[in-house]
């Protein structure tokens, strides 16, 4: 694999921010209560990791080392307003109930995450691919969440109707921990299960392990 | 990174440059995209409207519905209907020393301190002239934020017809739950008034109402885990349904005077 297919494939499953890194969970609790909103806080972190690691890498040269944060920030902050003004502009239902957090973008850590790390170090395409590969990587761990927590909380996908709801003349009672943040816990929990199985080699090394057990006959 | 980068010169340089293009970017977007996000606000107020009003079809978009509503502007303190000033808007005439009033604390239950002495109404008119439906512009404080609605009150101008906000930024989940569905639509059917039209009784409680709870059709479920949310919801329909909001201009509408 050439190693700008390799930046943007590996974020995904193998090195994914969320699940491997443990980066961005914050705001993956937030916005995935239905498709929708997982799918645009995708597109828009994708934007945003893809655009900032761009910009960051083109001027990395020339980047003062003291004062290279603030600069990072800066072109992340610029970019995480003009993408929320463009939402204001064309998607005004959905900016609504992504409300602060797009804004939020700037304090997530993938963003700045792979600026200090990838793109500080790397040619400006092979950045804009880490970007969007982990934007990706991001958005596949929000939008598995989103599906589950949309499809069981509210018996749809990106609002139409699946399993008809109970309070709509339906069968299937709305499972209503879906709809709060928490659930995107357990189903975190879940993805980074499946994954680590999946890929044993992302198994950390327990930090303690429990000594055998020397003397015999002692209770 | 080259070491010479770190001179203060190089510094200051890339901070300016950096800062100019970026503020360049920020306020270009911001100005070009604006008109569409004002339009778009438009968009949102009629359809809140419409839907605290109860009219929806889905076949007819937010502007055709909205022309069946006619848009009056009140007077609070006489009640009567008037012509504002040309460009008016109720939200910049609160603050004015001509147009708006500062309101006494005590007055304040609303907590919105400043308060615009003409405000609009918006009316549903049947086809021999008489007034179908009122939607009224509300706001008032909550927890974290002042909330925006309308109240749409039926012709006898006592029954609500619902109440929706369409700003706020009350803590998703707890007081956030005011735009919930369910909630809203506890709503309608509920009295404002008793006998004495310029004292509301309408409110939320504690809990929830049932069968048992007196006076049920002046009260509302209140929102668990948002007590101060509801306390502010309460208070602002109390604001505004009072001689300080609307109650004048129902009076007179009721008696065919305004």
């Amino acid at each position: 694999m050439s190693k700008t297919k390799d930046v943007l494939v590996s974020p995904i499953f193998t090195n994914n921010p969320i699940a491997l890194q443990i980066l961005g969970v914050c705001s993956a609790l937030a916005v995935t209560s239905n498709m929708a909103t997982a799918l645009v806080m995708t597109l828009a972190v994708i934007a945003v990791t893809a655009f900032s690691n761009f910009f960051v890498s083109l001027i990395r040269n020339h980047i003062p080392g003291n004062i290279r944060i603030i600069v990072q920030m800066t072109i992340i902050a610029s970019l995480v307003i003009v993408v929320d003004q463009i939402l204001k502009a064309f998607a005004y239902e959905i900016s609504k109930q992504l409300s602060v957090f797009v804004g939020l973008i700037i304090t997530n850590c993938i963003v700045m995450g792979r600026a200090e790390a990838f793109a500080m170090k790397n040619p400006p395409v092979q950045s804009f691919m880490d970007g969007i590969g982990n934007g990706l990587g991001y958005g596949v761990v929000l939008l598995f969440v989103g599906f589950f927590r949309e499809l069981f909380g509210s018996g749809s996908l990106f609002g139409v109707e699946i399993l008809p709801l109970v309070n709509n003349g339906g069968w299937y009672q709305g499972n209503g921990l879906m709809l709060l943040p928490p659930s995107a816990f357990f189903l975190i929990g879940i993805f980074i299960w499946i994954i680590r199985t999946w890929k044993p080699d992302q198994v950390e090394k327990p930090d303690f392990e429990m000594a055998p057990n020397t003397k015999k006959g002692a209770v | 990174m080259s070491s010479n980068n770190d001179t203060m010169g190089k510094t200051l340089l890339v901070t300016i440059l950096l800062c100019v293009i970026c503020s360049v970017v920020v306020s270009g977007a911001a100005v070009i995209l604006k008109p569409k996000q004002v339009a778009n606000k438009e968009v949102d107020r009629k359809s809140n409207i419409l839907a605290a009003a109860g009219i929806t079809d889905a076949n007819k978009s937010v502007d055709e519905l909205f022309e069946q509503i006619t848009t009056r502007y009140v007077e609070l303190d006489s009640g009567k209907f008037v012509e504002p000033p040309a460009g008016y808007d109720e939200g910049k005439a609160a603050k004015d020393a001509e147009l708006g009033e500062s309101l006494p604390r005590k007055a304040d239950i609303a907590g919105i301190k400043y308060q615009a002495k003409i405000m609009p109404v918006y009316l549903v008119e049947g086809a021999d002239g008489q007034v179908e439906r009122v939607i009224l512009p509300v706001h008032g404080k909550g927890l974290w934020s002042t909330l925006y609605g309308f109240l749409a009150l039926e012709g006898d101008l006592n029954t609500v017809v619902g109440l929706g906000f369409y700003s706020h930024a009350e803590t998703p989940g707890l007081g956030g739950e005011v735009d919930n569905p369910d909630w809203k639509a506890l709503w309608p059917g509920k009295k404002v008034y008793g006998e004495d039209t310029t004292d509301p009784k309408i409110g939320l409680i504690k809990g929830s109402v049932d069968a048992s709870t007196s006076n049920a059709e002046y009260k509302v479920d209140g929102l668990s885990g948002a007590t101060l949310t509801a306390n502010g919801v309460t208070n602002l329909v109390q604001f505004w349904m009072g001689e300080n909001g609307y109650a004048p201009f129902l009076n007179n509408l009721r008696a065919g005077e305004a």
